[in-house]
């Protein structure tokens, strides 16, 4: 394991990003150094979600991911879901359903949804609670964003699942 | 003036939209310039005299920014109701993870070796961990006799009733710590100026009692601090008083360095240092007539309060208070006390001392049901509140409630008769054992007794130039909707449309204190408030001329901004006033506990599985009374929300203490619910007003934590017909109650006395 810092370059949220970084600093710190701060440290080792991401399509829990793990890679984050603007499905079903409450587990959640959303678009109830159980929300009792996440699914059955970031193309609301 | 309504409708979350894009700013998304990060050393054993502090080699030292006990400029103590918990122990500690020292550096990431290398050695003293060792008081470790504060709630003559009674009840009921496990931990940022005096930024529930910790702590006068709110990820109580602490160490590290100074807690520093729910004790002993009529009886109520006493006598309070339940008691004797032990402090968490006392109540209904030989839902009607009877404090019940009603409703949706007889049916030569359970219950909102009068609110509304108002208040968003539901309350109030109304950051430098956001009261108390301030407004625009009656929200708006213009600032107070008729005896604990109770009946339906010996919930309905539903979607959500904690009190959340320090502080080994291990929870609501209220309602926050827990243990009851009376129930428990209790024990009458 190397100790000095080098140079990392990745993508984020469509953007080439060059950072100096020790290769086994974590992803989740190195992405709030690049002032994106909706991914949240909640536990620091795995277990709460708040840290999602996706990292090429999969979903990442960045705490766990030392950044030399990130190399080239696509990076997305809740802050690149939104374009110009026009939210995301997932996020204005969020609004709508009452999936966030103190707002601190939503990031990870939205990013977890927007994971299972890509590789299933029409889930059932049973998959979206399968495939957020990762996700620890101590608010909501989960009722309400399971809710959004069918409401998302449902409102935006045949939009395309993945677009060249990584992130699923739904946000032509 | 518009017509529909907006109370009552699902209006956007005032801050919903940063929330779900990322951009809200909670504590540790904020950096200040030339920030450095403060680390807590903490003590390793739960009582003792520290005799040496040693700084270990290879650290530059001479980097570190080191604070203790000696560099406090105020007053040593974390000012609340006792004054009794150093901000920093200075030569003795109480219990394990009390603060000792604080270290600041730049490099965040340094912090945790250092603390490492701060050796301390102590004398150790000897210390009491559990709630028998302190009542015995073989060792004082607080005051005269370990006792924070006693209660004694006293209706009729207990004493006489014994001998009439045709059974007579016993039971002990217990509850274990439960951590309020917010996923945003504890943090918070100080800055010091010599002008200003001391700023801090933080997550927390209740700025002013953050303020007037400062003040003490800081030796500054009222002006020279100032405590702002950070989007705040979650709270449900943990984030009541342990605020004060964190804010003290950043502000004592921001005032020796000159730098701002940033603390943020791991999840492991947050779960073993700050506060849990109170473990607690219930015994019962209860009179009952041959048809299943209460006819009095003895309650005795204990919490184990940790090392100070905090927030214990007011937990405690509340709990006594509710340990009657929703029942008529002719005769009733509530002895109740908070004892001293070495853990850290137990503190305020959802529901305040009502889920420990409930618990043991509701569990203790189906117990006198099965002593007389009639079913749950029977034992329940025949003891019923009724409007014009009164409760254990002698508080007459003039809301129009009607308990049988909800009950009938809760069978009603639940299918509970069908399910109970199919169940008994089905269960027979089955490995998996159906069951249903019922809990019936209040939750009193606001302030006990003379707590509102003594925090006399202030609110205001303020008009703006732009022709919109804001509301000012100090009560806080930590998920629960504060924001929305009180911009929904001035909005309709003053006939203008929901986006008119905006609420300002909880930041003492601007907004009055409208109290601490906790005891489910601020729809109740501030909305009120919020809406009598709105009415100020509106007044002053109409005698002033500016606006005629039957006006229009544009009217409104140009009304408001020319008086604006004209005269500057305008700004419109409301502070609390006690309702008439309003009693409350401190002394004897009697009177009006409380202003209003919302009431419910949750139903609880289970399997267990005597292979895994694990509970599954397969339905749970959740009626309740509560005045009004001012916001459908975050009612529901507040609802559920706590069903789900309760759940995880009931079957999940096991604190495992050793010498007083938890030792399973993270999250993989304290476990909680995942969307994976909740049912689908079914919300009702009634709504019958609240004259005390705004619009009507009354508070929600904490009256779903209070029946979760009974309704899912008596049903486990009901499919094994084995009693536990002891949470967390865990497999486990389950296992060694099945495998290594006789089968008949359950069953057994055994400390009952029939007559
Ligand atoms: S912070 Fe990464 S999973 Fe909890
Ligand atoms: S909304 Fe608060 S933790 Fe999920």
């Amino acid at each position: 394991m190397s100790h000095s810092p080098c140079e990392i370059s990745l993508t984020v949220n469509g953007e080439q990003k060059t950072v100096c970084a020790y290769p086994m600093e974590r992803l989740l710190d190195v992405l709030r150094q690049l002032g994106l701060t909706g991914a949240k440290e909640g536990c620091g080792e795995g277990e709460c979600g708040s840290c999602a991401v996706l990292l090429n399509g999969d979903l990442v829990t960045s705490c766990l991911v030392p950044v030399a793990q990130a190399r080239n890679a696509n990076i997305v984050t809740i802050e690149g879901l939104a374009k110009n603007e026009e939210l995301h499905a997932l996020q204005k079903a969020f609004l709508d359903c009452g999936g966030a409450q103190c707002g601190i587990c939503t990031p990870g959640i939205i990013m977890a949804a927007c994971h299972l959303l890509n590789s299933k678009p029409q889930p059932t109830m049973e998959d979206i609670k399968e495939s957020l159980a990762g996700n620890l929300c101590r608010c909501t009792g989960y009722a309400q964003i399971c809710e959004a996440v069918a409401q998302a699914a449902l409102r935006f059955p045949l939009l395309a699942t993945t677009a060249g970031n990584g992130a699923p193309d739904r946000n032509r609301a | 003036m518009k017509t529909e309504s907006i109370i009552g409708a699902a209006v956007p979350r005032k801050e919903g939209l940063d929330k779900v894009t990322g951009r809200a700013q909670y504590v540790d998304d904020i950096v200040l310039p030339g920030m450095i990060y403060g680390a807590t050393v903490r003590s390793t054993i739960a009582r003792g005299k520290i005799r040496k502090i040693t700084f270990g080699d290879g650290v530059p030292w001479h980097e570190f920014v080191i604070v203790t006990a000696k560099d406090i400029p105020g007053t040593n103590c974390v000012s609340l109701i006792t004054d009794d918990q150093p901000c920093l122990a200075d030569d003795t500690v109480n219990h394990p993870e009390e603060p000792i020292l604080l270290l600041a550096h730049p490099n965040r990431h340094s912090l945790p070796k250092v603390v490492d290398a701060v050796t301390i050695e102590y004398d150790p003293l000897p210390a009491v961990f559990t709630l028998e060792d302190s009542e015995r008081a073989a060792e004082i470790i607080w005051g005269q006799d370990n006792i924070f504060k006693r209660f004694l709630v006293e209706k009729g003559d207990v004493d006489s009733i014994w001998e009439k009674a045709d059974y007579i009840v016993e039971g002990e009921y217990r509850t274990g710590a439960q951590e309020q496990l917010y996923i945003e931990n504890n943090g918070m940022i100080a800055s010091f100026d010599k002008e200003r005096g001391i700023t801090v930024w933080g997550s927390l529930q209740c700025p002013y009692y953050v303020h007037k910790a400062l003040m003490k702590l800081c030796n500054l006068p009222k002006e020279r601090v100032r405590v702002v709110q950070t989007e705040t990820g979650g709270a449900f109580g943990g984030k009541e008083d342990y605020p004060s602490i964190i804010a003290g160490h950043a502000a004592l590290l921001a005032i020796k360095s000159g730098k701002p100074v940033k603390i943020v807690y791991d999840r492991m520093e947050d779960m073993v240092a700050t506060t849990k729910r109170h473990p607690s004790r219930t015994r019962h002993r209860t009179a009952v007539s041959r048809d299943g009529k209460i006819l009095g009886g003895d309650i005795e109520f204990v919490v184990d309060g940790g090392a100070y006493a905090t927030l214990s006598s007011v937990v405690l309070s509340r709990g006594t208070i509710h340990a009657a339940g929703p029942y008529y008691w002719p005769n009733i004797r509530i002895r109740a006390s908070a004892v001293a032990t070495n853990a850290p402090p137990h503190g305020a968490f959802r529901g305040f001392g009502a889920p420990q006392s409930l618990f043991a109540m509701e569990r203790h209904m189906d117990r006198i049901a099965a002593i007389v030989g009639i079913s749950p839902v029977e034992i329940r009607r025949r003891n019923f509140l009724k409007t014009g009877k009164t409760t254990a404090t002698e508080q007459t019940i003039h809301e129009p409630i009607d308990l049988d009603k909800l009950l009938d409703r809760a069978l009603e949706l639940s299918d509970y008769r069908a399910k109970k007889q199919r169940f008994r049916k089905e269960n027979e030569g089955s490995t998996y054992k159906k069951g249903i359970g019922i809990a019936s219950f209040l939750h009193g909102a606001g302030f006990t007794g003379s707590g509102e009068r003594y925090l006399a609110s202030v609110v205001g509304v303020e008009g703006c130039a732009d022709g919109r108002v804001r509301v000012l208040v100090s009560s806080t968003e930590f998920g629960q909707g504060t924001k929305t539901v009180l911009c929904q309350i001035a909005a309709e109030t003053l006939g203008l449309a929901y986006d008119d109304v905006e609420i300002a950051q909880a930041d003492t430098g601007e907004v009055p204190n409208s109290g601490p956001t906790v005891a489910s009261r601020t729809v109740m108390i501030v909305g009120k408030l919020v809406r009598s301030a709105a009415q100020g407004i509106q007044q002053t625009l109409i005698s002033s001329g500016y606006l005629s009656q039957g006006y229009s929200r544009e009217e409104f708006r140009k009304a408001c901004a020319n008086y604006v213009a004209e005269h500057g600032t305008f700004k419109s107070w409301s502070q609390y006033e006690p309702p008439a008729g309003i009693f409350w005896d401190d002394e004897k604990y009697r009177g009006e506990a409380y202003a209003a109770y919302t009431w419910a009946v949750y139903i609880a339906e289970v399997t267990v599985d005597l292979t895994s010996y694990s509970v599954t919930i397969d339905d749970f309905v959740a009626l309740q009374e509560i005045g009004k539903v001012l916001h459908p979607v975050l009612a529901r959500g507040q609802i559920i929300g706590g069903v789900a904690q309760g759940i995880g009190f009931a079957l999940f959340e096991k604190v495992a203490w050793r010498n007083g320090r938890m030792q399973n502080g993270q999250m993989t080994n304290y476990i909680m619910p995942t969307s994976a291990d909740l049912p689908p929870i079914r919300v009702y609501f009634e709504e019958l007003g609240n004259e005390h209220g705004a619009f009507g309602a009354k508070g929600i926050g904490e009256l779903p934590i209070d029946g979760p827990a009974p309704a899912v243990v008596n049903a486990i009851e009901d499919a094994l017909g084995v009693r536990f009376d002891s949470i967390p129930l865990l497999p486990e428990d389950i296992f060694e109650a099945l495998a290594v209790r006789p089968q008949s024990e359950g069953q057994a009458r055994t400390r009952q006395e029939v007559s």
